[in-house]
């Protein structure tokens, strides 16, 4: 028996730093990634890249997008935590995965990378379309820019393209510039305009527009201009969050390396940006940027530590929140100053900003409003790149009781006085005139 | 001794004591009999269904009851209620009258220290039936002070079966009704015996009655009121005297005083305009006090007319005055909707759709008054025929009362609660003096046959009938017919109320009883199976958003809170309601984001038949939403006019959210055989949306026979954010 134990504890002890290395809400980075690819090739074409994930230990798991075994979850549990669709021609998943089954995995806060290219597949439309964003419907469309394509052999391609138009957050693409511009080459999207959550990282140039560039041009196109998104990114309510993207191949090997020079620029840079912005952005897309949790949510009475079942008005109060951030290994404290807390029954009744302490624990104090009614703390922080915090807390808020009025109130005292001196008036009337023959 | 009249009758007439004897114990059996009988008549629902609370209002009571046992009277004094209302939440301690809760708890502690081991349900229960025994003695005894103890018994009687009374007075319908009915006539028994007495004693009793009905029933403003009517009317009729003087002021003074105890009535007896006519008239009296003694002051009778004068003009000037002060700075409130729709009945329906709204607020049909009163409906005139031949202090009472009572009843159904007592006395006022009279017709022949002696009391009387006896010869036999007219007349009456009592009065009406096919009884218990679903399937704070009806019974029965509930408080609140409930789904969805709303719950009569359903509750909630929000307009629901939901209803009815709660999967549903899918069996029609589709919700329960139908809200889209707002 004591044999068993020590077997079982041994086991543990050895299986316990993988068990804790999963996905959780602890540990928010993700770690199994599975990859489905076109064909094999491009797990060789695009090495760099797979290669840069697995370094920052990432499980990489590479099937074919049409292979018959491939399952998202099993038993109800999810094999993945992640999700990367560098299939852009797959008429129809293998196994049981399917469009749904992609926004499931999504919804319940999963990630997701999706590569698209020219002809993309109706089924990788279709999922970018649930995620907020519309490739160009036309198949064959690319998009061109005459002014800001990158320098290359071929003379007149100006389908690639080199940006460096990118989103202004460094919680997003990292904090250390991108010089380089990056290549692009592939079909380009437009944003939905009726979700709000879908950013664009890198869009095209004002003198951009997608079309066929092997026809001619009969009709204006449709999207043209800086509405074409060449990167977006979504970030869910759940915080899962997606990228998109018209080209696989600027993830590729070739676009990794190649040197670029913008067209008109004189500046022509060993290294195209491609690696720099792609790598940053993944780690914005696994969590190992930009996402915050919030602990310990707290109030009690100015003077008091318990939390009471609930206010009365005009109590003075404490409210504070613990706030970290996933450094990619840890958590570390957020430190910012625009947090704000609101008292809120309909709207808010208080508004103020918390202070911090640089290590996370964020504090205010203030009056309960001359109002009763159930009340919320309310924390909603939603700040560009970072996961959104919703917190909030119900507290009713109670009138006065009968005896918490004041007793005696100074002004009153002649009533008082009008009121004893008329009793005692009155008993002196009685005596006088009862006894008074 | 009375089962042996024929010897029993010697004895009796050489024992005069022993007559006063028998009728006493007669008097006293008969009481005790009505006593009991007012109670078990009152238990047909206990019988028929199970020992619980029926209703809306009382589900409350019986929560507050439930506190009050529990925490103690002083945080039921303060208690702050957030499971209701909600955000709002409600001071429960300051907006009701704690009357029947505290009486409830005392009848609880009293039999809990006779080591009765009952539950407070089973005393909330009973407590209605309990007080109707009571006010059957009341009645008796007031009877006796009006008239004579015959007219109290039959009063007795009569206010024990009337069903008038019973509808809010069985066993279940634990409401503020039932004590306050008792608390009423109480208080107008002790004013009218103190007005008959002079006594300060029994003044002050009647002060002491009227606290007791200000703590329990909103309804004590007809008290005061009616006093002072009253009074008015004395003094015009010229029938002053120091006895009313006494009565009248001390029951005033401390009646005041000691309802201003009660937090949710508070200054309003020196404040609300309801209130002043009360004041006006305590002012009066004392003017004509002063003017009494003035008058007995100065011989001059020229003098004193020209001092009268003088006086009464300023006196009306100073009042006229500082009512008019009073009004303008806001210091008196002016009269209340409710007051206002008692004086002009069409005065709701175009202003205030939500008293308007409530079905007992609604003009009284003619049939109801004859389902409610019967025979009553014929004896009150001949009642008042009566009072007014025998004119006194407490004849013009009971007349004042009976008649004031009978016009408020006709404006308003649950009114007719507060004229049964007055129409029982008058008629039985009616009965008595009639079967008296022929009865004494009857029997003086036969004294003036035997001895021509007479009984002491009516001596005169009966020999000048005697004398009458001689020109109509058939009047002993009209006599005896009459007598038999009038007691068949009675045993209808008691048939009759036993028979609406125990069809139309004992149903809980949160159990629905129906007939089946085979004339079995078929019970239709969803609402409790659906509250029971919410207790036991929802978080603990989880907020559910239905009609106001529904919400007491939400909060008590489903513990969980409630938007809106039958404490109609808050207009807008409500009118919120009405409105997301008439509203398409995606503005719907805003409104009830806004409230934090988890649960949405219908209540749907198609398949049941069940007609007092949402749907049939609609147009209200769209009068009452467009009310306060003009967006919602009330001819968008019509079609020329008329309310339907079938294919020819208005297409916003078709889509609003309460059509599409209530008709959701029911396109597919057979109901009714030889009927088309989607027949609803309360409206008689297919609908006219068979294909609903919901955008933001989604079906969490429907209770077995559809009554009650719960649905879930839907967290907002995870991928999609259709707000205005945008990060960066």
């Amino acid at each position: 028996m004591g044999k068993f134990w020590v077997i079982f504890v041994a086991s543990i002890s050895i299986l316990l730093p993988f068990l804790c290395n999963s996905f959780s809400p602890e540990t928010p980075t993700d770690r199994r990634v599975l990859v489905l690819l076109d064909d094999f090739a491009v797990k060789s074409s695009h090495s760099s890249y797979f290669n840069s994930l697995k370094l920052r230990g990432f499980d990489l798991d590479f099937k074919l997008a049409d292979d018959p075994k491939i399952a998202l979850q099993r038993y109800g549990q999810y094999l993945y935590d992640a999700l990367i669709l560098f299939c852009p021609s797959v008429e129809r998943f293998g196994g049981s995965v399917d469009v749904a089954a992609i926004i499931n995995f999504v919804d319940s806060g999963h990630d997701l990378i999706i590569a698209a290219d020219v002809n993309a597949s109706d089924l990788i439309r279709e999922v970018a379309t649930e995620c907020g964003v519309d490739f160009d419907e036309d198949p064959s469309a690319m998009v061109i820019d005459h002014t800001g394509y990158a320098v290359s052999e071929t003379e007149g391609d100006h389908t690639l393209i080199a940006s460096d138009d990118y989103i202004k957050s460094d919680v997003i693409i990292g904090s250390k510039k991108i010089e380089a511009p990056v290549l692009f080459q592939g079909i380009g999207h437009s944003l939905n305009p009726v979700n709000s959550l879908v950013l664009k990282v890198l869009s095209a140039s004002p003198s951009a527009y997608s079309a066929n560039p092997l026809s001619k041009l009969s009709t204006p196109p449709l999207l043209t201009g800086s509405a074409i998104s060449l990167v977006s990114v979504v970030q869910a309510r759940n915080n899962a969050r997606i990228l998109i993207t018209g080209s696989l191949s600027m993830f590729s090997n070739r676009f990794f390396r190649s040197g670029v020079q913008k067209s008109g620029s004189s500046t022509k840079y060993e290294k195209s940006g491609n690696e720099q912005f792609l790598t940053e952005l993944s780690k914005w897309i696994f969590h190992e940027r930009g996402h915050l949790k919030a602990v310990n949510v707290k109030h009690h009475k100015v003077g008091e530590t318990d939390e009471p079942a609930l206010y009365r008005i005009n109590d003075e109060l404490e409210y504070s929140v613990e706030i970290y951030e996933w450094s990619g290994t840890s958590w570390e404290p957020y430190v910012t100053d625009d947090v704000q807390v609101q008292f809120y029954m309909m709207s808010p009744y208080v508004l103020k900003t918390l202070s911090n302490d640089k290590k996370g624990l964020y504090s205010a104090s203030f009056k309960v409003p001359d109002v009763y009614g159930v009340f919320q703390f309310k924390v909603e922080y939603q700040k560009l790149g970072y996961t959104s915090l919703s917190l909030s807390k119900q507290i009713p808020v109670r009138p006065y009781r009968h005896n918490e009025y004041e007793r005696f109130i100074p002004t009153a005292y002649p009533y008082y006085g009008a009121a004893f001196s008329t009793m005692a008036g009155f008993f002196i009337f009685s005596f006088v005139h009862l006894y008074n023959k | 001794m009375a089962t042996m009249p024929a010897s029993a009758s010697d004895l009796l007439k050489s024992f005069k004591l022993k007559t006063k004897q028998q009728e006493l114990l007669i008097r006293v059996s008969i009481l005790c009999l009505v006593y009991i009988l007012a109670f078990i008549t009152r238990l047909f629902s206990v019988l028929r269904y199970e020992s619980m609370i029926h209703e809306f209002d009382p589900y409350f009571n019986y929560r507050t009851t439930l506190y009050l046992t529990e925490n103690g009277f002083y945080d039921f004094w303060n208690w702050f209620d957030y499971e209701s209302w909600y955000p709002l939440g409600r001071i429960v301690g300051g907006t009701l009258y704690p009357g029947l809760m505290v009486t409830a708890v005392l009848i609880y502690r009293i039999l809990r220290f006779l080591r009765f081991a009952v539950h407070i349900r089973e005393v909330c229960v009973l407590t209605a039936p309990f007080f109707a025994s009571n006010t059957t003695l009341v009645a008796y005894f007031f009877g006796k002070e009006i008239w004579d103890s015959g007219a109290g018994l039959v009063a007795a009687i009569l206010i024990a079966i009337c069903p008038g009374y019973i509808s809010r007075s069985v066993a279940g319908s634990y409401d503020n009704e039932g004590v306050a009915i008792f608390a009423l006539l109480f208080t107008f028994y002790v004013f009218v015996k103190a007005v008959n007495t002079g006594s300060l004693a029994w003044s002050l009793a009647s002060a002491f009655g009227y606290f007791y009905m200000v703590s329990a029933w909103g309804g004590y403003v007809f008290i005061i009121n009616l006093i002072p009517l009253y009074v008015l009317v004395l003094l015009i009729t010229g029938r002053y005297s120091m006895r009313l003087y006494v009565a009248y002021n001390c029951m005033y003074i401390l009646g005041m005083l000691l309802a201003m105890q009660i937090r949710f009535v508070g200054f309003q007896h020196v404040q609300s305009g309801e209130h002043m006519a009360v004041m006006g008239v305590f002012f009066l009296m004392q003017v004509f006090y002063f003017l009494d003694w003035v008058k007995h002051m100065l011989s001059d009778t020229k003098l004193f007319q020209a001092f009268l004068r003088i006086t009464v003009t300023c006196a009306v000037a100073v009042g006229g005055i500082a009512l008019g002060l009073g009004m303008v700075s806001g210091y008196i409130s002016p009269w209340t909707g409710r007051f206002y729709s008692l004086l002009d009945p069409t005065y709701a329906k175009d202003h205030i759709p939500i008293i308007a709204s409530v079905s007992e607020h609604q003009p009284t049909a003619w049939s109801s008054f004859m389902f409610d009163f019967h025979i009553l409906l014929f004896l009150f005139p001949a009642g008042l025929y009566f009072c007014f031949k025998r004119l006194s202090d407490a004849t013009i009472f009971i007349v004042m009362y009976g008649l004031t009572s009978m016009y408020f009843a006709g404006v308003m159904v649950r009114l007719i609660l507060v004229a049964t007592p007055a129409v029982c006395l008058i008629s039985a006022i009616a009965v008595s003096a009639t079967v008296k009279n022929l009865t004494v017709l009857l029997r003086s022949k036969n004294k003036v046959v035997q001895t021509g002696s007479t009984k002491g009391s009516g001596g005169s009387k009966s020999s000048s009938k005697a004398l009458l006896d001689q020109s109509q010869p058939f009047q002993k036999n009209g006599a005896i017919a009459l007598l038999f007219g009038a007691f068949y007349l009675l045993s209808r009456y008691a048939t009759h109320c036993t028979w609406v009592t125990s069809e139309a009065y004992s149903s809980p009406s949160i159990v629905l009883a129906a007939r089946g096919a085979h004339g079995n009884r078929v019970i239709f218990d969803d609402y409790r199976e659906a509250y029971f679903w919410l207790r036991q399937n929802t978080p603990q704070d989880a907020k559910v958003m239905s009609w106001w009806d529904y919400g007491y019974q939400i909060t008590a029965m489903g513990n969980r809170t409630v938007i809106v509930d039958n404490n109609t408080w808050n207009n807008t609140h409500i009118a919120t309601v009405g409105r997301a409930m008439s509203s398409y789904e995606d503005e719907a969805i805003e409104i009830i984001r806004s409230l934090d709303v988890d649960y949405v719950l219908v209540v749907f009569g198609g398949v049941t038949g069940y007609s007092s359903d949402d749907i049939n509750k609609f147009l209200w909630m769209v009068r009452i939403g467009g009310g306060v929000f003009p967006v919602i307009k009330e001819p968008d629901y019509l079609v020329n006019g008329e309310y339907r939901v079938d294919k020819g209803a208005a297409p916003k009815m078709l889509n609003c959210l309460m059509y599409k709660l209530c008709y959701y999967r029911f396109g597919e549903m057979l109901t009714e055989y030889g009927k088309p899918p989607g027949y609803d069996r309360a409206r008689g029609v297919e609908i006219g949306n068979k294909d609903v589709k919901l955008e933001h919700l989604e079906e969490a329960f429907t209770t077995s026979n559809w009554i009650v139908r719960i649905y879930r809200v839907k967290p907002p889209n995870n991928r999609w954010w259709l707000n205005r707002y945008k990060f960066g």
